[in-house]
């Protein structure tokens, strides 16, 4: 399954989760906000809300600004 | 001491709000934020970075606990992306603020009024806290009491310019004619700019590059908690009208 994450692409064999692909990325969802194709997944949905092949995912969190 | 800030509930202890942009590393932002005695930061919504994967998150260094985190939608142009910045910061779980930033112009980084009229609308209607970044029209500051807006933040000056209050008597008509919270954001420059701001009358100051661009950030961020202090205070004093003649201090009686 190919996918978009961050602007960047991305191939993978698993059946994603949002849960799954933040734990493989190394991201505590706590902090971050999830989007996919311009709609914001609930962080309750994480665990049940699979990706599909040609999504596009963004992860944003808090970084130092005015 | 009771001179509480207070937003939809929400208290705010120290009147000097800072920004969290601009700092040489994480641990230089920790030190001038607590120095700073402030209880508010300001941050950007950004990607996360995921192909350098550092350990090192800004929430490390600054404590939502302790802090009260003020999100912003620094960097949009339009409505559009206005709105999906604040939602995806709202879904970041910490609360509703939303520091919103519509901007109309690369050089000046002044407010596009309409955007931001339109986008405050619309938070508003969806429960945000909206904190405008505004200009120093009274008419727009208005609109903008009048569209759901919790505070009005007008600009000093220009983002990072340091020119300080360009306006006070525009903002002297503001704080007269909104009924809100108004915290000037954007342009001080030192810290007699702040307690200018104070001294008119407005409820809080926020401060980014104003001490972080200064050569010694920690001391400036302590100086600037001071000059908030003092303006306020001078303020809630009631200063000694101007007058154009003298009139002496010292008593004529038992002149020789």
């Amino acid at each position: 399954m190919k996918f978009t994450l961050n602007g960047e692409s991305v191939e993978t064999t698993d059946d994603a989760t949002i849960t799954g692909l933040l734990r493989d990325l190394g991201i505590e969802p706590g902090r971050v906000a999830v989007e996919v194709n311009l709609s914001i997944i609930k962080k309750a949905d994480y665990a049940s809300f699979h990706l599909k092949d040609g999504d596009t995912v963004e992860i944003v969190n808090f970084v130092g600004g005015g | 001491m009771d001179d509480k800030l207070i937003i939809r509930g929400i208290e705010f202890r120290s009147r000097l709000w800072v920004g969290t942009g601009k700092y040489k590393d994480f641990e230089e932002t920790r030190k001038a934020v607590e120095a700073s005695g402030s209880d508010v930061v300001t941050v950007a919504v950004r990607r996360v970075n995921i192909i350098d994967r550092k350990s090192e998150n800004l929430l490390d260094y600054i404590d939502p606990k302790k802090y009260k985190i003020l999100p912003n939608t620094a960097g949009c142009y339009t409505v559009e992306d206005a709105l999906r910045y604040s939602r995806l910061a709202r879904e970041a779980g910490i609360s509703d603020l939303i520091k919103l930033e519509v901007i109309g112009d690369k050089k000046t980084l002044f407010p596009d009024t309409w955007g931001l009229l339109k986008a405050t609308e619309i938070l508003a209607k969806e429960g945000f806290i909206v904190l405008p970044y505004s200009n120093d029209d009274p008419i727009m500051a208005k609109r903008l009491e009048n569209a759901g807006a919790a505070a009005v933040m007008p600009l000093g000056a220009p983002i990072g310019s340091g020119l300080g209050i360009r306006n006070p008597y525009n903002l002297k008509i503001i704080l007269e004619t909104v009924n809100l919270p108004i915290i000037v954001d954007a342009g001080v420059g030192t810290a007699s700019d702040a307690a200018i701001a104070m001294e008119l009358g407005c409820d809080a100051v926020l401060i980014n590059t104003g001490i972080a661009g200064a050569k010694d950030p920690i001391a400036m961020a302590e100086a600037m908690k001071h000059a908030v202090i003092a303006g306020r205070l001078a303020y809630k004093a009631g200063r000694i009208p101007k007058k154009l003649y003298a009139t002496a201090s010292s008593p004529i009686e038992g002149m020789l």
